[in-house]
């Protein structure tokens, strides 16, 4: 298995990882922090193909991606925090009705 | 030869993090987990030769996205019941999809060479060439990146605060 191969597998890998995490854990932080895991796992595929290709547009864009996901946390989290003053609980469970 | 010997080492450590993530009960094991595995990335990609992303990921997540979720955590409850019971009662449902399309992928990257022919690059990612060809030609990206970062500091200080315009 060659290199660009071996890191896609592990690109794979970890997304799948944070899929799981996302959908069994109960704590909205953790879920957050899974999906964090995922975004990695997708900009790992991304820098594996720039790197191959040589591409200085690939990194310049993985960096606009860095820039976006701080700013989601940076909205993500103070929701977090609301929901946590709510009910005092981030057991995404407590908030079943949001489901529709 | 000691080349493939880290990129074996990181991307065992890339994913024992991601498994500490799933199992680990405090909110804290699953923030350093998330931290070792992003470490473990950015070892990777200075081994790629992508030094500037290597930097940027232990700067920007690392440093900044990862440190804010710490404060977070720190400011939570821990007598929170999301803290003692890890699973929802989703766990087969997720597993299955999960293992589902890691095996699609997985077939699919199996299959055949990915990615296509080598496109002949010839860009240099050191820091140094990397940084003045990034400013010369991606200046009003990296530009309109602050008018992101400045509309995110607005909008968090809006959920924050807002509830009618009147403090919450």
């Amino acid at each position: 298995m060659d290199r660009t191969q071996f890191l896609l597998a592990l690109s794979v890998t970890l997304f799948s990882l944070g899929l799981v995490g996302v959908v069994v854990r109960r704590n909205a932080l953790v879920m957050l922090m899974c999906m964090e895991l995922m975004v990695n796992a997708v900009v790992l595929s991304l820098v594996t193909f720039a790197a191959r290709n040589g591409s200085a547009s690939g990194a310049a864009y993985v960096f606009l991606i860095f820039v976006v996901a701080a700013a989601e946390i940076a909205i993500a989290i103070p929701i977090v925090l609301l929901l946590q003053r709510q009910r005092r609980t981030l057991d995404v469970g407590a908030y079943i009705e949001l489901g529709g | 030869m000691i080349e493939t010997a880290l990129l074996y080492l990181f991307a065992a450590a890339a994913t024992a993090g991601a498994l500490v993530m799933l199992v680990a009960r405090h909110p804290m094991r699953v923030a350093l987990g998330l931290i070792g595995t992003m470490l473990s990335l950015a070892c990777l990609y200075a081994l790629l030769g992508v030094h500037v992303i290597a930097v940027f990921q232990v700067l920007i997540y690392v440093g900044a996205v990862m440190v804010f979720m710490v404060f977070v955590i720190m400011l939570l409850d821990t007598r929170d019941p999301s803290f003692v019971t890890r699973y929802s009662r989703l766990v087969l449902p997720g597993v299955l999809t999960a293992a589902l399309i890691a095996a699609v992928l997985g077939a699919l990257l199996a299959r055949r060479h990915v990615g296509g022919p080598r496109i002949a690059g010839v860009a240099d990612f050191r820091l140094q060439p990397f940084s003045a060809r990034f400013l010369a030609e991606y200046w009003l990206h990296f530009e309109l990146t602050s008018v992101l970062l400045l509309v995110v500091v607005v909008g968090a200080i809006a959920v924050i605060r807002g509830r009618g315009g009147r403090d919450g």
